[in-house]
C-alpha cells in the first residue's frame, strides 16, 4: 500500500458546544478518488475547511506529501500541491474566464510583486491559461466574464483554476452541485479522466457520482466517521444504511435515477 | 492602445492633460494668477486622490485616514525645515520615507480588519496622527508652522509659482504612469482578485495580506509625496491638512471622479475645487451670504452620483474597455 498523501489525524473541531469534526482520521492515497459522504450537517464542509486551513483544528494534525502543515496558512498549502473547488461557486466575478485562469497560473509562476509589466499580455501566464480552459471545453468562452458563464460552466472554470497550479492533491466539494443531470455528467466524464494521475478528495451528495468515481469512501455522520471502505464495503455497510435511513444511498446497478439531495443547507461552517 | 485618443474619453483626457499643461502660459494670458495656485492645490490633491484610489478603487480597501499622510510628507517637510535642514534632497525622501513606515505600521495593524472595522481603524489612526501634530507645541501645535520651501539649488526654485506647477505636474504624470502600469500588473492584478474575492485568491495560493500591505505602502508613499507637495505649497504645515475632513474629501474625489480608473481621481479632484470655488459666488448670487453654505448644494450632488453615476465622472465618457 503507498504511502498516503494526505494524512488527517484525530481531527477535532468544536463551535461552541457543537462538536463539528469529532476525531476524524481520513487519509487519501496518491492518484485515488476518496469520496467523503454524509447528511446535511454532518461536518464536511468543516473538515474540508481544517484540510484546508480556512479553519484552525483545536487538536489533531494534518500531514501532506510528508510535511505536517497543520499550521500553514491556506496559501502556503496550495503552494505545495493542495488545490480546492468550493462548495459555492467561487470565481473572480467582475474578470473573464481566462483571466480567472491565468491569474490561478499566476499564483504557481513566483511572486507577483512586479508592478509595471502588463501581465495581461504576459504569453507565460496566458498561453498555459489557454490551454486550461481547452481542457475543461471552455476555450470558446475564455473572453466572457465569468458572470456570464452558466452555472455549469462556472463550475468547470473553478476546476481549471484548481487544475492550474498543477496539484497533486484536489479537494472537490460538491462540484456537481446545481449542475443539470447532464453538466453533472460531463462532469463526472471530466473527473474520472483524472483517475489515477491526480489524487482526489471529493465531497459529493450526488450518490451516483460518488459510486460512479470513488475508489474509496468515508462516510461522516454528526461529525464521526463511522465507516470508510470501497463502494462495495459501504453499500453493505449496516451502519450507513442506518444513517441514511436506507433513501438514497443504494443506486439502482444501472444509473438511473440520481440521488441528488437538495445542497447547502447547514453545511457551511466556514467562519 | 494607439487608438485611445480618438474614443471621446480619450479625446478630452489628451485636452484636459495638455490645458493643464501650459495652465501657467494661460493664468499669465489672462493675468489669473489665482486660478495657478487653485491649479496647484488641484494636481496635488489629483496625486493624493490617485494614491488612495490603488487601495480603495483597484484594492477595495476604504481608508478613511488617507490624509495623514497629507501630514506626514508635511511634517517631515516642516520639521526638517524648522531644524534648518532646507535641502529637497534630503527632505522629500525622508517625508517619502517616513509615509511608507507609517503605512507599513498601521496597514498591519488594520489590514487584519474588514469593511466597517478597516473604514474605523485608518480613521482612528489618522485621528492619532492628527492629535500628534496639534501636541507638538515645538512645530506650532494647533496653530502649525510657517516653513521655508524646499530648496533644490541650482536645479529648481520652488517660489516660482510657475515652476513649483510645472514640478507638481511633472509628478502628476509619472504619478499616472506608474497607476495605469500598476492597475494591469501582476501585482494589481493579485489586489484587484482579492477586491472582486480574497477568499478565491487564497484559495488561489495568494498571500492575500502581503499584497494588500504592500499596496498599502505604495499608497502611503504615493500620499506622502502629495503631503511634501502642500506643505511646500503653501510654505505652512498645520494639523488640519490631515484632519478626518480631508480624509473624507479624498475619499469624495475618489468616488466623484470614479473609482479604480486611471483618471478618475483627477477629474474628481478637478470637479471637487471647481464646485469648492464656484458654488459660493453662485449661491452668494441667489441671496448674499448663502455661498457660505455651498456644501448644502454640494451634498445632494455627491448623492445624484452615488445614486446614478457608480462610476463617477469616468463613467459619462462611456463604458470603458478592460
Amino acid at each position: 500500500m503507498p504511502e498516503p498523501l494526505l494524512s488527517a489525524d484525530r481531527l477535532i473541531k468544536r463551535f461552541g458546544g457543537l462538536l463539528a469534526t469529532d476525531s476524524v482520521s481520513i487519509d487519501v492515497r496518491p492518484g485515488e478518488i476518496h469520496a467523503l459522504i454524509g447528511p446535511n450537517g454532518a461536518g464536511k464542509t468543516t473538515l474540508v475547511s481544517q484540510l484546508t486551513g480556512n479553519l484552525r483544528p483545536d487538536s489533531g494534525t494534518i500531514h501532506f506529501a510528508g510535511r505536517d502543515i497543520t499550521h500553514l496558512p491556506t496559501h502556503a498549502r496550495v503552494r505545495l500541491g493542495l488545490a480546492r473547488s468550493f462548495q459555492i461557486t467561487s470565481v473572480l466575478r467582475e474578470f473573464t474566464a481566462l483571466d480567472n485562469v491565468a491569474l490561478a497560473v499566476q499564483a504557481h509562476a513566483g511572486h507577483s510583486f512586479r508592478f509595471l509589466a502588463d501581465a495581461c499580455r504576459d504569453e507565460t501566464l496566458r498561453r498555459p491559461a489557454r490551454q486550461g480552459l481547452a481542457e475543461v471545453g471552455l476555450a470558446q468562452r475564455a473572453d466572457t466574464q465569468a458572470t456570464a458563464l452558466s452555472h455549469g460552466e462556472q463550475r468547470l472554470l473553478e476546476i481549471a483554476m484548481a487544475l492550474a497550479g498543477d496539484p497533486i492533491l484536489l479537494l472537490l466539494d460538491e462540484p456537481m452541485a446545481g449542475m443539470g443531470a447532464e453538466e453533472s455528467q460531463r462532469m463526472i466524464g471530466f473527473l474520472r479522466g483524472f483517475k489515477g494521475k491526480r489524487a482526489m478528495l471529493l465531497i459529493e451528495h450526488d450518490m451516483d457520482a460518488v459510486f460512479q468515481l470513488a475508489d474509496r469512501i468515508t462516510v461522516l455522520v454528526y461529525g464521526r466517521a463511522i465507516a470508510s471502505g470501497t463502494p462495495e464495503e459501504i453499500r453493505a455497510n449496516p451502519d450507513v444504511r442506518q444513517a441514511y435511513l436506507g433513501d438514497d444511498l443504494v443506486p439502482p446497478p444501472s444509473y438511473g435515477g440520481g440521488g441528488r439531495r437538495p445542497e447547502g443547507e447547514g453545511d457551511t461552517k466556514n467562519s | 492602445m494607439r487608438t485611445a485618443w480618438r474614443t471621446p474619453r480619450g479625446l478630452a483626457t489628451v485636452l484636459l492633460l495638455l490645458v493643464l499643461a501650459v495652465l501657467p502660459l494661460l493664468t499669465q494670458v489672462f493675468d489669473q494668477r489665482y486660478l495657478l495656485s487653485i491649479g496647484t492645490r488641484i494636481v496635488i490633491w489629483a496625486i493624493a486622490a490617485i494614491s488612495l484610489n490603488m487601495i480603495l478603487g483597484y484594492g477595495g480597501m476604504v481608508s478613511f485616514g488617507h490624509a495623514m499622510f497629507f501630514g506626514i510628507g508635511g511634517y517631515a517637510v516642516g520639521i526638517l525645515a524648522h531644524h534648518g535642514i532646507a535641502s529637497g534632497w534630503i527632505q522629500w525622501p525622508a517625508g517619502i520615507v517616513a509615509a511608507a513606515l507609517w503605512a507599513a505600521v498601521i496597514g498591519a495593524l488594520s489590514l487584519r480588519t474588514r469593511g466597517l472595522y478597516f473604514i474605523m481603524i485608518t480613521l482612528a489612526f489618522a485621528q492619532l496622527v492628527y492629535y500628534l501634530g496639534a501636541g507638538l507645541e515645538a512645530y506650532g501645535g494647533d496653530d502649525g508652522l510657517n516653513i521655508s520651501r524646499s530648496r533644490f539649488t541650482g536645479l529648481l526654485d520652488l517660489r516660482d509659482k510657475a515652476s513649483f506647477y510645472w514640478l507638481c505636474f511633472a509628478l502628476l504624470c509619472g504619478t499616472l504612469w506608474f497607476c495605469s502600469r500598476f492597475a494591469n500588473s501582476r501585482f494589481g492584478l493579485v489586489i484587484r482578485g482579492a477586491k472582486s474575492n480574497d477568499l478565491r485568491m487564497t484559495a488561489l495560493g495568494f498571500p492575500v495580506f502581503r499584497y494588500r500591505l504592500a499596496a498599502f505602502i505604495l499608497s502611503g508613499a504615493f500620499g506622502g509625496l502629495a503631503g511634501i507637495l502642500l506643505a511646500n505649497e503653501g510654505a505652512y504645515i498645520s494639523p488640519a491638512m490631515m484632519s478626518w475632513v480631508k480624509s473624507g474629501d479624498l475619499i469624495v474625489i475618489v468616488v466623484l471622479g470614479g473609482m479604480g480608473t486611471l483618471f478618475g481621481p483627477l477629474y474628481g479632484a478637478i470637479a471637487f475645487f471647481a464646485l469648492e470655488e464656484s458654488l459660493p459666488p453662485l449661491l452668494d448670487l441667489g441671496r448674499k451670504g448663502w455661498g457660505e453654505y455651498w456644501q448644502i448644494a454640494f451634498g445632494p450632488m455627491l448623492v445624484l452620483v452615488a445614486l446614478y453615476a457608480k462610476g463617477g465622472i469616468d463613467s459619462l465618457f462611456g463604458r470603458r474597455h478592460a
